[in-house]
């Protein structure tokens, strides 16, 4: 934007004054609702906000200042000057928040086992926890992860700079305050009680001020794209963040009892309120944590392995005919409920149409390996993006079995659903962004190569343990307690009361717990590995025999 | 701007596209993928012509295809549902015809019965009675012979029926111990004198001086219910105080608290949410747990 052009007579253009003005505005609004309201957890809320708005005006302003210090910027790789900052932050958000949300899916795994680790304080119950780590894993973890890669390779297949200044940097620290506020509003109790939008009206607003930012520049870096076409990751990710928008929009549509109160009440009602909810929970899982990651995969699969992406025909088939067909596929979290049976029919023949389409990305994935296969011997970071596509397929399968009624009759409300989402959560999404990060980071940091392969391997193989503990524990458990609960006698007499199925889960729930250690410890081998990594550090006597991926990248030797 | 490119390795063309050192091959669509997504689709068209699918404008209203099977959801588990009613139905009417002492004499039927009271209990009483109702503190242990509200067939179906402090229910079990010390009926000292008097004749401690003072106002508040030796009355659902069954726990500060702050405990009535006849098995299962009268 003009802004940096004009860097060496400061930054005081006409995006800084309106942001300035915006803030300072909010600044107030929050100081309102923060006096006037009469809810603890609504005051604590408006002061979040109130300290977003004012560190804010403070960093417009030491931007401005160190603008006239430095005079313009200098002209950088492929002539274009990368904004890469924000990508910088991402990935240690990234990192944090992944940490977070691991720890307390193991601290909830564990609670299930052992109920006493409720401790008997309101907020450290499983269920405040519980969306508390569904969503730092989902939106704090995976929502970093996908817009700090998504500004990194929209750059770079664009070749040019990220739209705007202050924008990028808005979507980050509003992203954060997003997270904050979600977080923290679970632990008070605040909820609108909807899986995977719990946070209430007021936090819907900011994200959706947010992510409009972030589709706008999105799409303006794109529109000044210096390449002919847009690149396949793009169009995943672009789709990613328009549905997202959509559903985010249509889910959290409520009227608050008042601009001073935290409750709010839904617009929808009955069996059309849960089928409007799973319409979004489905296809969060549809647009967030698969569309997204395909986009994350479609450049850093190529990129890692050298290699061109296997078909670009199946890339449009594929693409369109998942954008296609998700967005039917909700009513299927409905079967055998109040929703129509027209409707359920409907949920369950699109989920398994879907079955293709969903494979498409991993065919293109896999095979794009091919004629590098020998570099899952010797790169540790291409296995880790092989095996996330590889759980990607194993759980793109799964799912359309699960939505065949009568599969879903035995599987629903189960600990096979969990099994299932853990599959795809540990497995595609974590392992995706773990080996993007793996690759972004000397990139970002300009490292010649990581710290340690070696620990790469380590955290792929301890990781790798943890996912198969957990989501073979949940097969088990989960079909056992599905097959206890259908059990009736020939007078139609149920065999087990619901409290002897718990008993039985009990050792399964440790197992799983067990699991989440181990994949919980393979992410903070991760962290140390990036810490060293970014001081610049080389560990002595590994044998270097993988290529540093990505030619083209900038490769300039540490500062220290 | 595509120009014209052959990847090395496989000999496969290229787009020509290129994005940061990206390309993308020109490989056809595999063909098992292409077949196996007709299959799904060809298949689904075929589950929308057998079973309820697409909503249409019909008739001047909203309706759905029904599907040429004729299934519905709520048709198909009435049947199921109708199907289990028959199979029990002859012996479902034999309980409930049959008188519940009668019940017991009769070993077939009391074998049903009980089989039936087991899962009945595993689905309504387990929660707060144990899986294998042995209780829990506030919950009375159904195992033993200690009996609140009365141990006979009849006094256990009654507070099945009616449940224990329910008000909806007006034939509910009621009763209602006072809060001795926060009604200001007893100060601090006379509560921990009465405790020590029923520590002693439950034979957990000694007949001090604190107790001998503590008799007497047991005498005056508390024996018309529990009785002058403390031995409790079912007809008032009094609980026995001389043994060493203690429904809210048996120590000093457990004691204490309860003549302070009286226990209010709540049981639902079962009648009408159960049938006569379910309530029959149940009565007879919990009967035969160890302690029926």
């Amino acid at each position: 934007m003009a802004a940096s052009k004009e860097a060496g007579a400061g930054t005081f253009g006409a995006a800084t004054l309106g942001v300035g003005a915006a803030f300072v505005l909010g600044a107030f609004l929050s100081i309102y609702i923060a006096a006037k309201t009469h809810e603890a957890a609504m005051a604590t809320h408006a002061t979040f906000f109130l300290l977003f708005f004012v560190f804010g005006l403070f960093a417009l302003g030491k931007r401005h200042f160190d603008a006239l210090e430095r005079g313009p910027a200098p002209q950088a790789q492929d002539g274009v000057q990368y904004s890469d900052g924000v990508i910088r932050a991402g990935v240690i958000a990234t990192l944090f928040w992944g940490i977070a949300g691991f720890a307390v899916g193991v601290l909830i795994a564990f609670q299930l086992a052992f109920p006493v680790l409720n401790f008997d304080v309101s907020w450290l119950s499983f269920g405040r926890l519980r969306p508390l780590h569904t969503s730092a894993v989902i939106f704090a973890f995976g929502g970093n992860a996908l817009i700090a890669t998504s500004f990194y390779a929209v750059q770079r297949t664009c070749k040019t700079r990220l739209a705007g200044d202050i924008a990028p940097w808005f979507v980050f620290w509003g992203y954060q305050l997003f997270i904050v506020l979600a977080a923290t509003g679970y632990l008070m109790g605040v909820t609108q009680s909807k899986e995977y939008a719990e946070p209430e009206w007021y936090v819907d607003l900011w994200l959706t001020i947010v992510w409009v930012v972030y589709l706008l520049v999105f799409l303006v870096t794109l529109a000044k794209r210096r390449e002919p076409h847009i690149y396949v990751a793009n169009w995943f990710y672009l789709a990613f963040i328009v549905t997202i928008a959509m559903l985010h929009i249509g889910n959290n549509l409520s009227i608050p009892v008042s601009l001073l109160s935290v409750k709010s009440y839904t617009f929808f009602g009955g069996v059309q309120d849960a089928l409007i909810q799973w319409w979004y929970g489905h296809n969060a899982v549809g647009f967030f944590l698969t569309a997204g990651f395909l986009g994350m995969m479609y450049y850093f699969v190529p990129k890692r392995a050298e290699r061109p992406v296997y078909s670009y025909r199946l890339s449009i088939i594929h693409f369109w005919a998942l954008i296609f067909l998700y967005i039917w596929a909700g009513p299927h979290h409905l079967h055998f409920t109040a929703l129509p049976d027209w409707a359920q029919t409907l949920g369950m023949t699109f989920s398994i149409m879907l079955w293709m389409p969903s494979w498409g990305g991993m065919i293109n994935g896999l095979m794009t390996l091919s004629g590098a296969w020998d570099k899952l011997r010797t790169d540790p970071v291409i296995r880790m993006l092989v095996v996330s596509i590889a759980f990607y397929g194993m759980s793109t399968f799964e799912g359309p079995v699960m939505s065949i009624k009568a599969v879903n009759s035995l599987s629903h409300y189960t600990d096979w659903t969990i099994g299932h989402v853990h599959s795809g959560a540990l497995g595609w999404v974590g392992f995706v962004s773990f080996g993007a990060i793996y690759c972004l980071v000397p990139w970002l940091w300009r490292r010649k190569e990581l710290y340690s392969l070696a620990l790469v391997s380590w955290h792929f193989w301890v990781a790798t343990l943890g996912i198969v503990l957990y989501i073979t524990s949940m097969w088990v458990s989960g079909i056992m307690q599905g097959l206890m609960w259908r059990a009736y006698n020939d007078l139609g007499l149920l065999e087990y009361s619901f409290v002897e199925t718990v008993e039985a889960m009990h050792p399964f729930y440790i197992i799983r717990g067990l699991g989440g250690v181990l994949f919980l410890l393979g992410a903070l081998i991760m962290v140390y590995n990036v810490y060293r990594t970014i001081r610049g550090d080389v560990r002595q006597g590994e044998k270097l025999d993988a290529a540093p991926a990505g030619s083209g990248q900038i490769i300039a030797t540490p500062a220290e | 701007m595509s120009t014209p490119h052959k990847d090395e390795i496989t000999g496969v063309e290229t787009t020509g596209h290129e994005w940061d050192d990206i390309r993308e091959l020109n490989n056809p669509l595999p063909k098992w993928w292409v077949y196996t997504f007709y299959a799904t689709i060809v298949w689904s068209l075929a589950y929308f012509v057998f079973m309820p699918s697409w909503p249409v404008f019909w008739n001047g209203e909203w309706t759905a295809l029904e599907g040429v099977l004729g299934y519905s959801q709520r048709g198909a588990v009435t049947e199921e549902l109708a199907a289990i009613e028959e199979g029990r139905a002859d012996y479902m009417q034999a309980i409930a015809a049959t008188d519940i002492s009668k019940i017991q004499a009769n070993p077939e039927l009391m074998e049903l019965a009980v089989a039936g009271g087991k899962a009945l209990f595993g689905d309504n009483c387990a929660p707060c009675h144990g899986s294998g109702a042995q209780g829990f503190k506030g919950y009375p242990n159904l195992n033993d012979d200690n009996w609140i509200w009365g141990g006979t067939l009849e006094a256990i179906q009654t507070t099945i029926t009616h449940g224990i402090r329910w008000e909806l229910d007006d034939d509910t079990r009621f009763n209602m111990m006072p809060r001795f010390l926060t009604d200001g009926i007893l100060s601090r000292e006379e509560v921990g004198n009465v405790t020590d008097y029923v520590l002693a004749i439950s034979g957990q401690g000694e007949m001090t001086e604190g107790a001998e003072a503590g008799a007497e106002i047991f005498a005056q508040q508390c024996a018309a219910c529990h009785g002058e030796s403390g031995a409790g009355n079912q007809e008032l659902g009094a609980p026995n105080l001389t043994d060493a069954i203690w429904l809210y726990g048996g120590n000093r500060s457990d004691i204490y608290e309860s003549i302070a702050k009286a226990r209010a405990g709540v049981m639902p009535a079962w009648g009408g949410r159960l049938t006569d006849a379910e309530i029959k098995e149940l009565t007879l299962y919990v009967h035969t747990l160890g302690g029926g009268q």
